[in-house]
């Protein structure tokens, strides 16, 4: 559709000449008989909130998936930086940069903040210690996480030796979302981030959205709930019947437009 | 804009923050694991001191930590299983193969000490490794695996050794070498109980030192959580079992020195009893919390009831009546602290 391509064109930040930090061309998954996604493009751009939006059974998921190595799309591309990249699991997008917050939080309940953060690249300590007996810097590693809980301003977390059991949800679904941002990740995706959160908690993490913004890391975000989408996205992309039918900004329509477009009763 | 998320002085969390003291023990006992069987471990040391004096004579306690000696071993190893949310019921006869093994070897074959201890390990590795490629290759729920694998290898034990026990005077004396006792303060230590402390500091160093430490916990927490955090699943789970393979061969080697012969009769309480340990220490069956150190003093409460009670001049089956119940106490504990802010 034409009306789509005039829309991404001006709303996009920084101007026509930048080149997008993550893109997707003609992406198609198809699941036996059933068409996941049908053709789907995206862009994404530096120090944008992206947020992506459908109907049950409308290819986010897939799409999200798709991205970060979940599942490996039938036809299409995916550019990142401006250079193909073919993800066979998550672990090789995340290698590439690009984090996953999922909808079930995939943190370990017993083990605390720090611990968390370090998941699966924990750091060795300096020397023999680290070299040979394998010792991890569990030090540098509380040290390092209050620096990146700070600077991501979530205040009341500074006690990194606390059991993720021990936190409210809100503060988990930071402990989350740190993580993924903590590494010089070059995108976040968080899949329904605000989904099992209260008003106060889903408060909480679009700010933090907006702080990973304004840090200049690009974020992604699936949610079903068209008052937050509108509050944190700069850009909003309207998936239906596994097709990219717009993309959009909180400025150029109202809710309602964006649904009626989401459930097809309007076209874009 | 920074600090205003999730403000530290929250008039709402203030109030929900008064916790009764039983929430507050509740946490304690959360937090540390092995803080209940401590308190256990004291309280009852002292009262079958007072239920009857010989219990504190340095002979006594000298002979509970040797009674401890090879099932305080297999719990080691039960611990890093149990840790990933697994069990493993087939650790006391794996452990018995492996000591018949190593007698028959050095016995009947004449093979020397060291490399019989070798095969011996290789044969601990290969129990571990078969529990490990069912748990991980075949998807089998640890339970099951080693129900079957308990069987096998007892049977295996049975036919190797055609139920014949070896004495400790036809192997070597390296193989008997762990029930060889040494003075400490006037309390008789035995070789195979410092090679038990050997192994729990060993154990205790690598899971909270190491990055697979804390995979271990990880992957018992929450296997999901930790595949999407990078984790290898199944390569942690493996590991884990092949770590408790070689961990029941030393357990092996200390049984030999502790009833200087190797008999294939022996080990079958052991795969009970080991898991009884883990659980009295405070490691949860559900996977991810518990340490080693709430092990170790699972199994010297085991020894310390059993021998008091037996001092006491029980008869042998309230031993075992004891040892139920405090499994039950200890599960139910385990419950009741996991409600924890849930």
């Amino acid at each position: 559709m034409t009306t789509i391509d005039a829309t991404t064109q001006t709303d996009r930040p920084g101007g026509p000449a930048t080149t997008p930090i993550l893109e997707a061309h003609g992406l198609v998954k198809t699941f036996g008989r059933v068409v996941g996604l049908d053709g789907v493009d995206l862009e994404l751009y530096r120090g944008e909130v992206l947020a992506i939006i459908g109907d049950n059974g409308a290819g986010k998921s897939t799409l999200i998936k798709c991205l970060t190595g979940a599942e490996i799309p039938d036809r299409g591309g995916i550019l990142l930086d401006g250079k193909p990249v073919h993800f066979k699991r998550p672990q090789d997008a995340r290698t590439a940069g690009i984090e996953t917050v999922y909808q079930t939080l995939a943190v370990a309940p017993s083990l605390d903040v720090a611990s968390n953060l370090f998941l699966g690249r924990e750091v060795r300590r300096k020397g023999v210690l680290g070299s040979v007996f394998r010792m991890t810097d569990r030090a540098g590693m509380r040290e390092r996480a209050r620096r990146e809980l700070r600077e991501l301003g979530i205040s009341t977390l500074q006690d990194v030796t606390v059991p993720v059991e021990n936190l409210s949800g809100g503060q988990r679904q930071a402990v989350a979302v740190a993580r993924a941002a903590a590494f010089g990740s070059k995108v976040v995706v968080l899949d329904e981030p605000t989904a099992a959160l209260g008003v106060r908690e889903s408060g909480q993490v679009l700010e933090l959205v907006r702080t990973l913004r304004d840090k200049g890391v690009p974020v992604i975000i699936i949610s079903h709930n068209m008052p937050q989408v509108f509050e944190v996205a700069d850009r909003i992309h309207i998936q239906r019947l596994g097709k990219r039918v717009a993309t959009i900004t909180p400025k150029s329509h109202t809710m309602t437009e964006a649904v009626a477009i989401m459930t097809g009763a309007a076209e874009a | 804009m920074s600090t205003s998320m999730l403000p530290a002085h929250d008039p709402a969390l203030e109030f929900l923050d008064h916790r009764t003291p039983i929430d507050r023990a509740r946490g304690l006992l959360h937090r540390y694991p092995a803080l209940s069987p401590a308190i256990v471990l004291v309280v009852s040391v002292i009262v079958f001191g007072f239920l009857n004096d010989r219990f504190w004579a340095p002979g006594n306690l000298s002979l509970i930590t040797q009674q401890v000696a090879v099932v305080g071993t297999l719990a080691v190893a039960q611990t890093l299983v149990i840790l990933t949310a697994g069990i493993d019921l087939s650790v006391g006869s794996a452990m018995v193969l492996a000591s018949m093994v190593i007698a028959q070897v050095t016995s009947a074959a004449g093979v020397p000490a060291v490399p019989a201890l070798m095969i011996g390990l290789v044969v601990g590795l290969a129990t571990g490794g078969l529990n490990g490629l069912l748990v991980t290759r075949l998807k089998l729920p640890p339970f099951i695996a080693t129900l079957g694998t308990l069987n096998i290898f007892l049977a295996i034990t049975l036919l190797y050794s055609r139920g014949a026990t070896v004495r400790g005077a036809e192997m070597p004396s390296l193989m008997t070498w762990t029930g060889t006792t040494f003075p400490v303060f006037g309390v008789r230590i035995s070789t195979g109980v410092l090679l038990m402390l050997g192994a729990y500091l060993l154990v205790a160093l690598v899971l909270s030192r190491t990055a697979w430490g804390t995979h271990v916990y990880a992957v018992g927490d929450d296997k999901d959580a930790a595949r999407l955090s990078g984790i290898s699943v199944n390569r942690v789970l493996l590991s884990v079992y092949l770590s408790a393979g070689a961990i029941l061969a030393l357990a092996a080697w200390i049984q030999i020195g502790r009833s200087n012969a190797a008999s294939p009769n022996v080990g079958v309480d052991l795969n009970l009893d080991s898991i009884t340990a883990v659980v009295i220490g405070g490691t949860s069956l559900f996977g991810g919390r518990g340490t080693v150190w709430g092990t170790l003093l699972g199994a010297l409460i085991v020894g310390v009831f059993r021998n008091g009670l037996s001092l006491a001049g029980l008869d042998v089956l309230y031993q075992t009546l004891a040892v139920g119940v405090l499994v039950i106490i200890a599960v139910s504990l385990d419950q009741w602290i996991r409600k924890v802010r849930k």
